[in-house]
This record gives structure tokens, C-alpha cells and sequence, in this order.
């Protein structure tokens, strides 16, 4: 019985398509993880867009900056890096498509990326299933690193800033009554918000009133309004620029003028765009790094940072610069951009960078300093540093 | 004391807002019987519409803000209508699912081209209209909650007057009664839902700024939870019902906010949603709804 001529057709088609497909899976370049020779591809995901872009651009100005410059002293191994960046709008679920894509079809050497620990959770799990190491540029949760030992990362935690937060409101601040207003869809807030309501607790402090909001929200007059009527004398903020502007500007416009205060969740030009100057009086955050820290990295780099982008550089931007720049000296000190060679020379990593010196410990965490921030007249201004 | 009445003031300013989108989407649906999806969108175009205008029109004075609002609102009318025209006239006659499909493929497109075209990253809206803040005792009223309450008020009367007093009301409900009874007797339906589209998309406009000018900070996935809750707002009053969806909007702001004020504030979406879900129950029509018989 012969088969008709269209079905005979079909099946050709469907062959065609089927090795069309797996013609398209194969490897176009790039190299693998083990290769050798050819430029050293690092995959970085990055918020570029979204409502914490503000992160991944500084972030990712910074983590080019510093390959660029690896890159002009003839890279490192006598291989160049090529930095692939992708962008994951800031939206959940995004990471981990392209992490996934870093790994599997661009075989990159490693995974830097991201500021927001919630995304930064979300690619741990695949880099550390796959072997391939990742170093997270300032995601502050406990958690991130706790996923396995190819994940790294080269800040401080949210226990360390959560105490230095605590600490700066009843010493600096003398407030003895806060309250705690936080996100529950970010694990940034949540942890940070437990972080510092422990020792303040602890060290004598009171929690007046504690209440929660979402991303993504706009209106925060309820929670503020019962705020007020509870009395406190702090409110601490630890969220995402975006809200915390709202969330300033409204506690203004209801008549709060006590103190506020968060993370380095804060830190980005937008704060200032949405919250504006006059609501900005008398609010305070902590982040890694400032760009008037007197130290002959912290000059060179802003100086570089400059004259490439015409701007001053931010903390995301110093911790994105770092982090690059750990993964060259790891390599370096590896010999080789085998995994394995590659994850253990990073759990060695100790250098001088622009954040100060990055050492890090057994949990693949790098305490350093914190440093104070207010706003004046428009501008974010250095008050003080804090040591571990 | 004092902090009961802030929260109603909160909680009828968010309502307000609620209720005009609310407003679009219960029109729509009842000349139609179809959810525009794409609703929270053209809320969203609005306010980008008046983000845009705003440099050129006198933004901070009263008549500039007034003129700002009005080309927002026609900006969405009109888009409105090109939706209507070109996604889902080709389908009329076609199931309500087909259609209920095609709203959402606009929303999505929508958001993808504002994406694109806007930008990702968040705004900050301009103050369109001066903005003072009054200290009632220890009640403190901005003048733009003022300003939204005002606008709502205003528009639902112009609706329902719009709707009850002139032909192409008249028009509007006699579609909505029986579509093909309305055109036997002359009306050309197409027109009227070509202007119930913009006159509904005029009022996601309208909306669209209001909240910008409350929470300035926009992006083009802005309308997504705003639409969202206005749409349950519009079942919760009984949904094809302008009052209705009126004192649904108002009852969502409301709830919202005094759950939002409470060690609860966790659970504000939830417990607004479970609200929804206790009522309609109760009162499968919504509050003002009124159960019809289907004929099969």
C-alpha cells in the first residue's frame, strides 16, 4: 500500500523542522566553560529596566567599566572577558530564563548579577546546580549565599546593616520609638526589617506599630495615617527607592516630619525625582560606599567612572565595578576557568577594591564597612562610616 | 478619633479613583456584555498622555491642569474607539469568549508597545494642578484628593446625565436592552458603541491622571492592580450598574484602606477579595445589581 503523496511530504517537512531545531541548540560560540583559549564569557543579569533600574544600570556601568579596563591591560590568562548582559525588567521569574540561557547555550565561566536579593535567590539555585559560580554585585540577604558554595557575593549582610541601622537610630538618631513599615513581596525587606527590629528591641529599643505594604503599591496613607496615631519617633523604611519615595512624600503631606530611615535599598537618583527635596529633610540610609571616602581606589575609580559617563558613581555602581573585579583576580589566582579551580580560588578572595578591602569569610560573604547617608539640598551627602 | 476620619478621607480619595475606572468598564459591559480588559491600559495611556502635554500646557495652574486633563481624556477616548473599531468590531456577533480573549491580547499589546515606547523604568508625574495641603484639626486634606473627589463627582453626574437625558442615551440603553430591536428601529449600533467606548475610555483617562497626580510615579504596567481592583469594584456594585459600580469603587478604597491601617495590612488584598467573594454570594448580581432571568 503505498502512502499518499501529502502525508510522504508532511513527513519530509517535519524531518526538516526537527533538524532545523536541533541544528539551532548547538553551541554558536562563545566557548565552554573549560575551553582554553578565546575570550573568558561572564553572563550578568541585571534589572536594566523596570522599577529598580536605577540598580542594574549603575550596577552594570560599573561591572563594565572594570572589564573594560581588565580588558585594555590584556585581560587576564592572555584571554579577554566578554561581558554578555541581559536585562530581566525587574519582574520575577525573568532571572532564571536567563541564567538558564547563560549556562546552557552560552556556556559562560560565570554568573554576576543581581542587586535585588529576591532575584538573586531566584539564579542561585541554577548556577549551583550546574557548578558554575555566581557573585552577586550587593544583594545584602543572609539567604543568598546560603543557597550553596558557587554562589558569592562581595557586600556586607542585612544583619550587619539591620544592627547598624538599629544602632545609628538610638545613638545618632535618639529615637527610642520607631515603627517598621516594610515590603512583604521583597525578601530584601522582610529580612532587613527583622534584622534591625532585633537589636533594637534588644538593645532597649520599642517597636511602636509594625505594618507592610507590596510592591508595586502607590497609595501608603493608610499605613501612614495609623503610623501617626500610634506616635512614634522614627519610622524605619527598608524597601526599594520606587515606593520609599512614595511612601516619603506622603509621610510629609500627613504632617510627619520625624526622621526616616532604610537600607541601601534607597540609593538612587529617582529617590529624590519622586519623594523631592523638601520631604527628603531628615531622612537617612546606609549603603557600602561614597564617592568622597578618601582612599587612592575610591579616587581612581570615580575619576574613571566620570570620565566615562559623565556621572558621579553610586554605591551599586562601586559594588558592581568590585565584583568584576573579584572574578578577574579568581581567575587569575585559578590558572584556569575550570569550575571547580574557579569556585575555590573565589571562597579565597582578599583584595583591596573600591568598597574597601573585600575579604571573604566561610559563608562566601564580604563584611566591610557601611557608610551613612543623608540628603541635602538635592543631593545625597556622606555623614559618617561604620565598621563592622 | 482623628485617625478614623484621615482613614475615611484616604480611603474615599482611593475610592474615588476606583470608581472611575470602574465607571469604563461596567459601560462597556453593559451596552456590550463583554469585560474590555484592555481598560486598565487605556487608564494607563492617559496618564503618560498627560505626563506628555503637561510641559506644554501651563502645568501647576488650575486651567492648565484642567486643559492637561482634557487632553488625556480625549487622547484615551480616542484610543479607545480605534480599539473598538479595529479589535473588536470584527468580532461582534462572535461568543463572548472570543472577545473577552481578544480584550486581553490588546491589553498585553498595550502594555508591550507602552513598554517600548514609554519606557520600563517609573516617572515621576508633574504636580498639574497646585497643590496645597490643608490641616483640618489634625485631619490633614490635600487638595488633590479634593481634586479627584471633585472630577468623580462631576463626571458621574455628566454620565448619568449623558445616559438618561439625551437621544444618544437613549440610544445607548435601547443597545443595551436589545441590540437587534435597536436597530430595527433605526439606531446604528456601531456608532453607539463607538461612543460608548470613548466616552467610557474618556473616564479611564480621567482616571489615569487622577492617580498620577495622588501616587506620581507612573510605568506602563501601572494600570494592572488599579484596573484589577475597579473591576471587582464593578461586580461588587453589580456590574452593567453606574451607581453600582460608583459605590463599589468606594467600598474597595474603603475597605483597603482600613485594613491597610491594621496589624492585617498583610492580608489587605486578600481580605478585600474575600469581601468581594462573601458578597457576591449573597447578592450574585452585586450590591445594586439586579438578578435578570436568562431566557434559553
Amino acid at each position: 500500500m503505498s502512502v499518499p503523496a501529502t502525508a510522504k511530504r508532511r513527513s519530509f517537512l517535519a524531518f526538516l523542522m526537527a533538524a532545523s531545531v536541533l541544528a539551532a541548540c548547538k553551541p554558536t560560540g562563545g566557548g565552554s566553560a573549560t575551553a582554553t583559549t578565546g575570550p573568558i564569557v561572564v553572563g550578568e543579569f541585571a534589572s536594566l529596566t523596570g522599577s529598580e533600574a536605577a540598580f542594574g544600570q549603575s550596577s552594570h556601568k560599573g561591572t563594565e567599566l572594570a572589564f573594560g579596563k581588565l580588558n585594555q591591560a590584556g585581560g587576564v590568562l592572555g584571554r579577554p572577558f566578554q561581558l554578555l548582559t541581559e536585562d530581566n525588567q525587574s519582574k520575577a521569574g525573568e532571572s532564571a530564563t536567563l541564567v538558564k540561557k547563560f549556562l546552557s547555550r552560552d556556556h559562560v565561566v560565570a554568573v554576576l548579577g543581581e542587586v535585588a536579593s529576591g532575584r538573586s535567590l531566584e539564579a542561585g539555585p541554577i548556577c549551583q546546580a550546574a557548578g558554575i559560580p555566581m557573585i552577586s554585585p550587593s544583594s545584602t540577604n543572609p539567604k543568598v549565599t546560603e543557597v550553596g558554595d558557587a554562589v558569592f557575593r562581595v557586600c556586607f549582610t542585612d544583619p550587619f546593616q539591620g544592627r547598624l541601622l538599629a544602632e545609628f537610630a538610638r545613638k545618632t538618631l535618639k529615637v527610642h520609638r520607631v515603627a517598621i513599615l516594610s515590603d512583604t513581596a521583597s525578601a530584601y525587606s522582610v529580612g532587613l526589617a527583622q534584622f534591625f527590629r532585633e537589636p533594637f528591641v534588644a538593645g532597649g529599643g520599642e517597636v511602636a506599630i509594625e505594618l507592610k505594604y507590596a510592591s508595586r503599591d502607590k497609595d501608603f496613607k493608610a499605613q501612614l495615617t495609623a503610623i501617626k496615631a500610634a506616635g512614634p519617633e522614627g519610622i524605619c523604611v527598608p524597601g526599594y527607592y520606587t515606593e520609599v519615595g512614595l511612601i516619603i512624600k506622603q509621610a510629609r503631606e500627613l504632617g510627619l516630619t520625624i526622621p526616616i530611615f532604610g537600607g541601601d535599598g534607597w540609593e538612587a537618583p529617582q529617590l529624590i525625582e519622586i519623594a523631592g527635596n523638601d520631604a527628603l529633610k531628615n531622612t537617612f540610609y546606609s549603603t557600602h560606599f561614597s564617592p568622597i571616602q578618601d582612599s587612592p581606589q575610591v579616587r581612581e575609580f570615580v575619576a574613571s567612572f566620570q570620565a566615562k559617563y559623565h556621572e558621579v558613581p553610586d554605591a551599586m555602581a562601586a559594588l558592581g565595578y568590585d565584583s568584576a573585579v573579584a572574578l578577574a583576580e579568581a581567575v587569575k589566582k585559578a590558572g584556569s576557568t575550570e569550575p571547580d579551580k574557579l569556585r575555590a580560588a573565589l571562597a579565597a578572595t582578599d583584595f583591596v577594591g573600591v568598597t574597601g578591602r573585600t575579604k571573604l569569610n566561610a559563608q562566601r560573604d564580604a563584611p566591610k564597612a557601611a557608610v551613612i547617608i543623608t540628603v541635602e539640598d538635592g543631593k545625597f551627602k556622606f555623614l559618617q562610616t561604620i565598621e563592622p | 478619633m482623628s485617625e478614623f476620619l484621615q482613614q475615611l478621607l484616604n480611603g474615599v480619595s482611593l475610592g474615588a479613583i476606583y470608581a472611575l475606572i470602574a465607571l469604563g468598564y461596567t459601560m462597556v459591559y453593559g451596552v456590550l456584555r463583554f469585560i474590555n480588559f484592555a481598560h486598565s491600559d487605556v487608564f494607563m495611556v492617559g496618564s503618560f498622555a498627560a505626563f506628555y502635554a503637561a510641559p506644554h500646557l501651563g502645568s501647576g495652574t488650575f486651567l492648565g491642569g484642567l486643559a492637561i486633563l482634557t487632553v488625556a481624556m480625549v487622547a484615551c477616548a480616542l484610543l479607545g474607539v480605534v480599539i473598538e473599531r479595529f479589535a473588536y468590531r470584527p468580532l461582534r456577533g462572535r461568543s463572548t469568549l472570543t472577545v473577552l480573549i481578544t480584550a486581553i491580547g490588546v491589553s498585553l499589546l498595550l502594555q508591550n508597545v507602552g513598554q517600548k515606547v514609554f519606557g520600563v523604568t517609573p516617572r515621576a508625574f508633574p504636580a498639574v494642578f497646585p497643590a496645597r495641603i490643608f490641616h483640618l484639626g489634625s485631619v490633614v486634606l490635600n487638595t488633590n484628593q479634593l481634586v479627584v473627589f471633585a472630577v468623580a463627582v462631576v463626571l458621574l453626574g455628566a454620565l448619568h446625565l449623558v445616559v438618561h437625558h439625551t437621544r444618544v442615551g437613549t440610544a445607548m440603553r435601547a443597545v443595551s436592552f436589545n441590540a437587534t430591536a435597536a436597530s430595527l428601529v433605526g439606531i446604528d449600533n456601531d456608532r453607539i458603541i463607538s461612543f460608548t467606548f470613548a466616552l467610557g475610555s474618556a473616564l479611564a483617562g480621567a482616571g489615569g491622571v487622577l492617580y498620577a497626580l495622588n501616587y506620581p510615579s507612573i510605568d506602563p504596567l501601572m494600570g494592572t492592580l488599579p484596573g484589577l481592583k475597579a473591576f471587582v469594584a464593578a461586580v461588587l456594585g453589580g456590574i452593567g450598574n453606574l451607581a453600582g459600580a460608583a459605590l463599589g469603587g468606594l467600598v474597595i478604597g474603603l475597605v483597603e484602606t482600613f485594613v491597610s491601617g491594621t496589624r492585617l495590612s498583610t492580608y489587605r488584598d486578600a481580605i478585600a477579595f474575600a469581601i468581594l467573594i462573601g458578597i457576591l454570594l449573597f447578592r450574585p448580581a452585586g450590591l445594586m445589581g439586579r438578578a435578570r432571568v436568562e431566557k434559553v
